[in-house]
């Protein structure tokens, strides 16, 4: 069989492929539709997820999230795709449980790298517990997969971006940089292995570990950038989020493959929506700027918890690190400081 | 000078792109991109590696005089 290139068929990759903020905005705010009682997080809410009261303190949460390959071997896209997917569940503080796959397929492809994807994607879902019931194909000049995904929690325990509170310590849960990296993976500039890895793996360990603690907010990071999702968090709990930017974990080179050039276009869209919600300090480099605002593709958890709860926490888990504190709300959602 | 012309590229593209013709164009190099993301890019690209960029705005495209 012929060696496919994935990456070669599209134009984006990963969640760098997500419409520009500012355009989704423009295009779907103030749109009106009935009111459904049992919707506790629906359209209006920046959310990760739908929550669904199923009564009896049982809610039910969905999320589908779909984009182009970033990488060239089906079956970690497969992987990558559902691990991203299944994230927003974690992120909700829910237990991922069905899925259903959406496939769009270019029939330039052999029909074997539809089945690879798949065995990733079953791979990815076994070990968070899921099953994959279903799903919908389409033929399409560019190749793009993912799920959607239902998962399960008790009601009081649902994390949203609501609620974060002044004192709380900020956690990210997995290194940054993603986007960079594989843009310049794509150049050729780098195998990208750390960044792939960190794209498989599950926020199951992020999510299984807050047991006992109490969560206030919580997120993932993908692709409106750790700018966007703060910001997000921040405006939904009303407070100011203020990040460290010297305690961020890159991958390894992000900031250089920054400063050749090897950013992803979803970087620039994000600072238009977000220039004017975010304080910057005035001796970040072009190069920090850039890492401050790419998007990343299946990124960690990002959890606002107590400064004692937060301790604990970073015992538990070791690719963990705080980022920063919420503060009262102040003139921006979001103040980063060197 | 020399001119490349990555229109329709989307990135990297277009880096990988000036980063060839540089390599056989060492002394400079015209670069028109037609979108923003493969501007800041590009110049970026030139800029690390020391050359000096001149930015001149189009219709929709810019040209970029990348210079020792």
């Amino acid at each position: 069989m012929e060696e496919v290139r994935l990456t070669q068929l599209v134009r984006s990759s990963g969640c760098n492929a997500k419409l520009p903020p500012g355009d989704l905005h423009n295009a779907l705010d103030n749109l009106t539709q009935r009111r459904c009682e049992s919707l506790i997080e629906g359209f209006e809410s920046s959310d990760d997820a739908l929550v669904y009261d199923l009564g009896d303190n049982r809610v039910l949460i969905e999320t589908v999230d779909f984009f182009p390959p970033m990488v060239d071997d089906p079956e970690v896209f497969g992987e990558i795709a559902a691990a991203n997917s299944i994230s927003d569940i974690y992120a909700m503080g829910g237990e991922p449980e069905i899925a259903m796959s959406l496939m769009c397929f270019p029939s330039c492809l052999d029909i074997s790298v539809m089945r690879c994807i798949m065995q990733g994607a079953i791979r990815k879902t076994e070990e968070a517990g899921v099953v994959i019931a279903g799903g919908h194909t389409l033929s399409d000049r560019e190749p793009k997969f993912g799920l959607a995904v239902t998962g399960f929690a008790c009601k009081n325990e649902v994390w949203t971006n609501k609620g974060a509170r002044e004192g709380d310590a900020v956690i990210l849960t997995k290194k940054l940089g993603v986007g960079i990296q594989m843009t310049a993976h794509k150049a050729g500039e780098t195998g990208a292995e750390e960044a792939i890895m960190q794209m498989r793996t599950l926020n199951k360990k992020a999510k299984e570990a807050a047991g006992g603690l109490s969560i206030h907010a919580a997120t993932d990071v993908t692709g409106f950038s750790l700018m966007g999702h703060s910001y997000e968090v921040a405006s939904a709990s009303d407070v100011t989020i203020e990040i460290e930017f010297s305690s961020l974990r890159y991958l390894d080179k992000t900031e250089e493959f920054a400063r050749f050039g090897f950013v992803p276009e979803g970087r620039y869209t994000n600072e238009d929506y977000l220039s004017d919600k975010i304080a910057l300090p005035d001796n970040l480099t072009l190069s920090q700027r850039d890492m401050l605002f790419t998007p990343e593709t299946s990124g960690g958890l990002l959890l606002f918890m107590s400064p004692l709860d937060a301790d604990e926490y970073l015992k538990r888990v070791d690719s963990a690190y705080a980022i920063g504190k919420v503060k009262e709300k102040g003139e921006k959602p979001v103040v980063v400081r060197m | 000078m020399r001119e490349l012309d990555t229109s329709g590229f989307s990135c990297p593209e277009p880096v990988i792109m000036t980063k060839k013709a540089l390599k056989d164009s060492p002394e400079g190099l015209v670069v028109i991109v037609d979108n923003r993301a493969s501007k800041e890019n590009v110049t970026r690209y030139a800029t690390a590696l020391g050359y000096k960029v001149d930015t001149e705005e189009g219709k929709g495209s810019w040209k970029l005089r990348i210079l020792k």
